[in-house]
């Protein structure tokens, strides 16, 4: 037994110690040091590589493009500070001057052509940054022209995501290939950086740490565009939820990006903790199958009774999104009425509408179409949350008017391919509008007539309708934004009426951070570290 | 004794070539790589490319010889989650998975004989009660469970101790370890007492139940009879007698630990192989499932090799009658 007393001895001496080094470490002299918790650790450092929130979340801090988004989203000049249209082929951006990278080279234009040449390589996934872009040309050592392939009015959108890196470095650390499978070994650009941004990369420790450092040279101290107040940022990935929360609670990290939707309430009764949330540039939504004209799934007398315009209201009336928002996604959503957000560019508040929650009227919509009875039909959902929620949802208030609804849910991997088939009468989807937030990426994928050229490849109710297909083709041309603004807003009008489908809502994130620490919610879960400050 | 390590690795080497060939048909059956690593809009003529520099061309016979004779040589292509050689990426690892195995074999070695030692000799004070009540819990309650109260008590209430993660470590050569800074001393605690939970009960409950079954022997109630001290009869007779069994159960439980040490590894954050293994799962990163499954592979056998070659340094009756038999 006396060994036993002598270990037990032994461990309680010491406890003390190893409690006393529980102290927070007194922070230097001013320092604000951020500890970020994530669940995922970022992939890659290659601003090029991967088109991966998880990497896009570090890169986004670390890489700058030619024109960047204010709060409020709006495209504002960045690295370049001013572009022209000198012909219909051609962008001309005129770079900033002064710009520093991490390394302390100045940037030029050899900077940018290179990062074109790198984004636009084979094995790149963000080539969609340079959509239409055929190749940049230097025309002198801050001005650099965009020759194009194709137009793309909504290039400055895509370009927000085109993140320059330095070409010497690149060239001398053999990494100007976005990726390497061949050569076996690591690209160096995925685990190093040199960007211009506000932070660099000091360390980095797949799956442990990625710290950053504030970048003492970065233009947009002197342009007035720093926000924040942070001197360090140290990225801890923590994959389990009940870990990732329990560190916050203890006060071991600061701020958390994702915390999980079942915990927010915990994390708002704490004192010590503050949640906040945005909206995303997604919409949740169902749509029906209007081209056949018998249905697929299900039994209405060999009808299909969604290409009548007054069951799709009916429907619409008989959705609660408010019950959907309180009760399946724990009031993280926002009901919205219109295919784009706030916050895309296109967005009109006066085309956000939707039918009211009704119903007595539902039902009358029913009778009159010649449905008193109702019909059955089934309602395909992914395996994923919130839509196989959202299906089971739906189906109960549809069947309380009259219509049964029997969901269908499947896994992803097996869902995609079935509705792509449009092996679908009824199903429910959600679209988010990209990083790029542009009205022409989801009116053309959504409200399109399915064409060859891509076009309408997510309208699978084959819903068509000339002139919302005659207004995405002149935005697609339009040059002018307040044009084209309007004939996005048309567009959605006539969405709006016609009900192609019936939206639901807007997703929104929280965010759960100590209350020493204060941020905004960006649209695409993001957070810009120079616009967070600590207390 | 030569002629049986000699069979036992050939054994061994039967063993790996099955596990090999398991986790190589994870390439071929699991999904095509290929349309994993490329962009969606990859030509098709880029996707041949890709293919035939992989050598995912050629038929499954060769590929699973290429895949040995490299996997022989450490080689186990490049992870597709982070795009780095996997054998570097287990090397980065091997340590704090290690480190936390072993701290955790120790704990539960080093309390484990003890407590079943005391329990067995005072087994009718209400403490040896209380112990092996307790000791249920650890055989019951599954590991992720008593992870997250110890975090929830010593993390979230009393905050002295990190909840995730592997503190500062130090690299001694290619090795990095916690071991040396106090921030990593304190890391360690909390998964390996979670991770020791488990052997602990079962080695205590082993070492005790062997303990009373000497303690009713002969020889013990001479050792008494000839006046030897309490200690000299327990520990030097008693308990030396009981071990053949615990080694067993240790060298598997090692075996165990190491490869089951994903769960532990996964709630603390801790960045060991268990946790690599994991996010692979998630992301379908088949080279590194396939050389975990190789390295946990080998680790056992060489593990129950190593636990056969102690049965003969413990047991002299064996060393006599195991010529020819052989197996356990």
């Amino acid at each position: 037994m006396r060994p036993v007393r002598a270990l037990a001895l032994a461990i309680l001496a010491c406890l003390p110690a190893l409690a006393a080094g529980a102290a927070p470490q007194a922070a230097g002299e001013g320092r604000k040091v951020l500890r970020y918790a994530s669940q995922d650790d970022p992939q890659t450092l290659d601003p090029h590589a991967a088109n991966l929130l998880s990497s896009s979340r570090v890169t986004a801090n670390v890489y700058e493009a030619l024109v960047w988004r204010d709060k409020a989203w709006k495209v504002i000049p960045w690295l370049a500070t001013s572009w022209s249209q000198p012909d219909g082929r051609t962008w001309r951006f005129k770079l900033r001057e002064g710009v520093k990278f991490h390394d302390g080279a100045t940037l030029t234009a050899d900077d940018v052509v290179f990062s074109a040449e790198r984004a636009l390589a084979p094995l790149s996934q963000m080539r969609v940054a340079l959509q239409g872009v055929e190749r940049a040309v230097k025309v002198d050592a801050l001005t650099v022209d965009f020759a194009m392939r194709e137009a793309n009015p909504a290039l400055l959108a895509h370009l927000t995501q085109f993140r320059i890196m330095n070409k010497a470095w690149a060239v001398k650390n053999g990494a100007t290939a976005p990726q390497d499978y061949k050569a076996r070994e690591d690209t160096f650009a995925s685990r190093h950086a040199n960007g211009t941004g506000a932070f660099m990369v000091t360390e980095r420790q797949p799956d442990v740490r990625t710290v950053l450092a504030a970048h003492k040279d970065w233009w947009g101290r002197r342009a007035g565009m720093d926000e924040g107040n942070l001197s360090e940022v140290v990225m801890l990935p923590i994959k389990s939820n009940a870990t990732r929360v329990a560190a916050l609670l203890s006060g071991e990290v600061d701020f958390l990006i994702d915390p999980p939707t079942q915990d927010v309430a915990r994390l708002r009764a704490d004192p010590g903790i503050r949640v906040i949330e945005g909206g995303e540039l997604r919409v949740q939504y169902v749509a029906f199958d209007v081209f056949r004209d018998d249905l697929l799934h299900g039994k209405a007398n060999g009808k299909n009774p969604f290409k009548d315009l007054r069951v799709r209201q009916a429907v619409a009336h008989a959705i609660d999104a408010e019950a959907i928002r309180a009760k399946v996604m724990r009031g993280f959503s926002k009901p919205v009425g219109s295919i784009l957000v706030p916050g895309v560019q296109g967005y009109s508040a006066d085309a956000d509408r939707r039918l009211p929650y009704d119903r007595e009227k539902a039902r009358k919509l029913l009778a009159e179409a010649g449905y008193a009875d109702g019909f059955e039909v089934t309602l395909d959902a992914g395996n994923v949350q919130p839509a196989a929620d959202i299906a089971q949802a739906v189906a109960a208030m549809l069947s309380q008017v009259g219509i049964r609804v029997r969901p269908n849910i499947v896994p992803q991997a097996s869902y995609f391919p079935k509705i792509e088939k449009h092996d679908t009468s009824f199903y429910v989807l959600s679209w988010g509008a990209g990083v790029t937030a542009d009205a022409l990426y989801t009116m053309q994928a959504l409200l399109h007539t399915p064409g060859k050229a891509g076009e309408g490849d997510f309208n699978l109710g084959r819903w068509s309708n000339p002139r919302v297909d005659e207004l995405v083709g002149r935005m697609r041309v339009e040059r002018d934004m307040a044009r084209r603004d309007a004939y996005a807003r048309e567009a959605l009008l006539v969405a709006a009426r016609e009900l192609p489908l019936v939206t639901i809502h807007q997703p929104l994130i929280p965010w759960a951070m100590r209350k020493k620490v204060s941020a905004t919610v960006s649209p695409v879960n993001t957070l810009y570290f120079y616009r967070a400050r600590m207390d | 004794m030569i002629a049986f390590v000699v069979r036992r690795l050939l054994q061994g080497v039967f063993v790996m070539l099955v596990v090999g060939f398991i986790a190589f048909s994870l390439f071929n059956f699991v999904g095509d790589p290929v349309s994993l690593m490329l962009p969606p809009e990859a030509t098709q003529a880029d996707r041949q490319e890709m293919r035939v520099s992989l050598g995912l061309d050629k038929p499954f016979h060769v590929q699973f010889a290429t895949f040995v004779a490299n996997a022989t040589q450490g080689n186990f292509g490049i992870s597709l989650r982070l795009g780095r050689p996997v054998s570097t990426l287990l090397v980065e690892r091997l340590p704090a998975t290690l480190e936390l195995a072993i701290a955790a074999a120790v704990l539960g070695l080093f309390v484990g004989i003890p407590l079943g030692v005391f329990t067995a000799l005072k087994r009718d004070s209400w403490t040896s009660r209380a112990i092996l009540t307790t000791s249920l819990i650890g055989v019951s309650l599954p590991n992720f469970l008593i992870g997250i109260f110890l975090i929830l008590i010593f993390a979230v209430w009393l905050g002295v101790l990190p909840s995730f993660g592997r503190g500062d470590t130090v690299m001694v050569g290619p090795w990095s370890t916690g071991l040396l800074t106090t921030s990593g001393l304190r890391a360690l605690i909390l998964p390996s007492v979670t991770l020791a939970f488990f052997p602990l009960t079962l080695v205590m409950r082993l070492v005790r139940s062997e303990m009373l079954e000497v303690l009713r022997t002969d020889y013990i109630k001479f050792a008494r009879a000839r006046g030897l001290t309490d200690n000299a009869v327990n520990f030097g007779h008693a308990l030396k007698n009981t071990l053949v069994p615990v080694i067993t159960i240790t060298g598997l439980q090692l075996g165990g630990i190491i490869a089951f040490a994903i769960i532990t590894e996964t709630v603390f954050q801790w960045p060991g192989m268990g946790l690599l293994f994991i996010q692979a799962v998630q992301f379908a990163d088949i080279p590194v499932m396939a050389a975990y499954l190789c390295l946990i592979g080998l680790i056992f056998v060489v593990i129950n090799l190593v636990v056969d070659i102690l049965y003969y340094v413990v047991d002299p009756r064996l060393r006599l009658d195991r010529g020819g038999t052989g197996g356990h």
